[in-house]
């Protein structure tokens, strides 16, 4: 080291610092040309279960908000033409980069019912858990501890502020209300792009970056299934799912 | 100051059993056919307490009025037979106080406890799980079909663990989250805890029963009146014991058997 020229070592740090700081922040920039979709519906053979109604009479809000519709359960919910809602896509095999996602969804209590029925998210994602309702809610996940994700329990009063929360490991999480037993719901943490079916079944996974995968259909009752794609650089790859009434 | 401090005891304590004489904060009209030697006890109970306290307060009040000033030369007499004497005499006044209303409210409470209910009670039951009641109805076969715990589920909604696809006598049970009653019934109350110890309590049918984990308790009562009630947990039980809750209404016949057919028609 030249101890005669201090400042020409600390101009040479910086230099060094700041090409460390931008590779940092380009870095993963590069990494995400990921523009490819994965594309599809999920649908269900046979007749759809019966599902129970639900009945709210512990809580006079609950029923009150629920006095125009008949609350029922929504472990399977039937869309038109088969079409099943709710139903969790994501890549299980094939990724090679991780994915950013910097959405905040929200997982609301609504008329004492979760919505969405499934919250599918990314592992380390933020997440909001919002009430829009006038009574009070508990929140109490229930993962596995062994996959590294921590079970917690939070009371969420009226107009209290929202509570955010992520997971460490890709899980399903059934989510319940203590205090509103049939209130239940889950958290899908999987790891990269995902997507969750609407009300008749069609599903699009967006921002997947070229490469052969596997896609994983996840359902509460009727388990998972699997498919392999591949998709081109900013192309479109397809996979529909069937699930089998039991 | 003595004579003041004398005075204020006994404005307390005459002010502190206007309340209780007035049953300002007396229980809620009793609906149900029992409730009556419940609330004579109650009252004899709060009668005899207040006028023991009545007494022990007014005394203490002219002892205060009457000795707070030394006076030169006399002697505080003693109690005959010493402070054993005085200790013999409370003990043995107290306890036949207490119990006398011991005696008399194991009557009163045996009368409906011990009894057993009729045979044609209705039975009904409930189970207390954090942080909610859940009741059962036999359905038109009259039977309730076994437990199963392991398939207590929340997310199906199977909040007993009944297996509907394999127990013929499940099949048929209704399952709701409100207790209805027709009136001038007499229910029989099949009871039970899912995790630990909650209480079901409904202060206008005098029915205050705690659930024991790992007991099948029962208790039996009429309700004689037309109305919506509160059922609430009195043991806390955690975080949501607040919250614990249900309600029970009585309903006449008529409304009872169309309530059951919609809770039927929700299972």
């Amino acid at each position: 080291m030249n101890a005669h020229h201090p400042q020409k070592f600390a101009a040479a740090m910086l230099v060094a610092i700041l090409i460390c700081i931008g590779a940092v922040l380009v870095g993963p920039k590069v990494n995400a040309a990921a523009d490819g979709t994965i594309t599809g519906s999920v649908k269900l053979n046979g007749t759809a279960p019966h599902m129970k109604g639900i009945d709210m009479s512990k809580d006079p809000y609950c029923v009150k908000a629920n006095a125009n519709n008949a609350p029922k359960l929504e472990n399977v919910v039937v869309g038109s033409g088969g079409g099943l809602e709710n139903v969790v896509l994501y890549i299980s095999e094939g990724l090679t980069s991780p994915t950013e996602s910097t959405a905040v969804q929200v997982f609301n209590q609504k008329n004492c019912m979760y919505s969405p029925h499934v919250l599918a998210m990314d592992v380390g994602e933020t997440f909001k858990v919002e009430t829009s309702d006038n009574t009070a809610h508990n929140i109490h996940p229930n993962p596995n501890p062994m996959t590294g994700n921590i079970p917690w329990n939070q009371s969420q009063p009226p107009g209290a502020p929202p509570v955010e929360k992520s997971w460490k490991a890709p899980e399903f999480i059934e989510v319940k209300c203590n205090i509103h037993p049939w209130m239940h719901g889950w958290f899908a943490v999987v790891k990269g792009p995902y997507a969750t079916t609407d009300a008749d079944g069609n599903y699009t996974i967006k921002d997947v970056p070229a490469g052969n995968y596997t896609v994983t259909a996840w359902q509460e009752v009727y388990g998972k299934q699997t498919q392999k794609v591949t998709v081109a650089a900013g192309g479109s790859a397809k996979a529909d799912f069937t699930f089998q009434a039991k | 100051m003595a004579k003041i401090f004398a005075v204020t005891i006994i404005v307390i304590a005459i002010l502190s059993a206007i309340p209780i004489v007035r049953h300002t904060w007396w229980l809620p009209p009793d609906v149900s056919t029992h409730g009556q030697p419940i609330d004579e006890q109650m009252s004899e109970t709060m009668a005899e307490a207040g006028l023991s306290f009545l007494a022990a307060q007014i005394l203490l009040a002219i002892f205060i009025w009457k000795y707070s000033k030394p006076r030169p030369g006399e002697k505080i007499k003693n109690f005959p037979g010493g402070a054993m004497g005085l200790v013999i005499a409370a003990f043995l006044l107290v306890g036949t106080e207490v119990l006398a209303l011991g005696a008399f409210g194991a009557k009163a409470w045996a009368s409906i406890y011990l009894t057993p209910p009729s045979p044609d009670a209705m039975p009904i039951q409930v189970q207390a799980g954090q942080f909610a009641f859940y009741f059962r109805y036999p359905g038109p076969d009259g039977k309730f079909g076994p437990l199963h715990p392991d398939l207590i589920s929340e997310a199906n909604e199977n909040f007993f663990g009944l297996d509907t696809t394999h127990d013929a006598a499940s099949k048929d049970d209704i399952v709701t989250a409100e207790m209805a009653i027709p009136v001038n019934r007499e229910i029989h109350l099949l009871m039970h805890s899912k995790d630990l110890g909650h209480s079901f309590y409904v202060p206008e049918l005098r029915v205050h029963q705690d659930f024991v984990p790992g007991l099948d308790l029962s208790i039996h009562f009429t309700a004689n009146k037309i109305g919506k009630y509160e059922i609430v947990c009195t043991q806390l039980c955690g975080l949501g014991h607040y919250n614990m809750k249900a309600y029970l209404e009585v309903m006449s016949q008529e409304d009872f058997d169309s309530w059951l057919k919609r809770q039927a028609a929700l299972q």
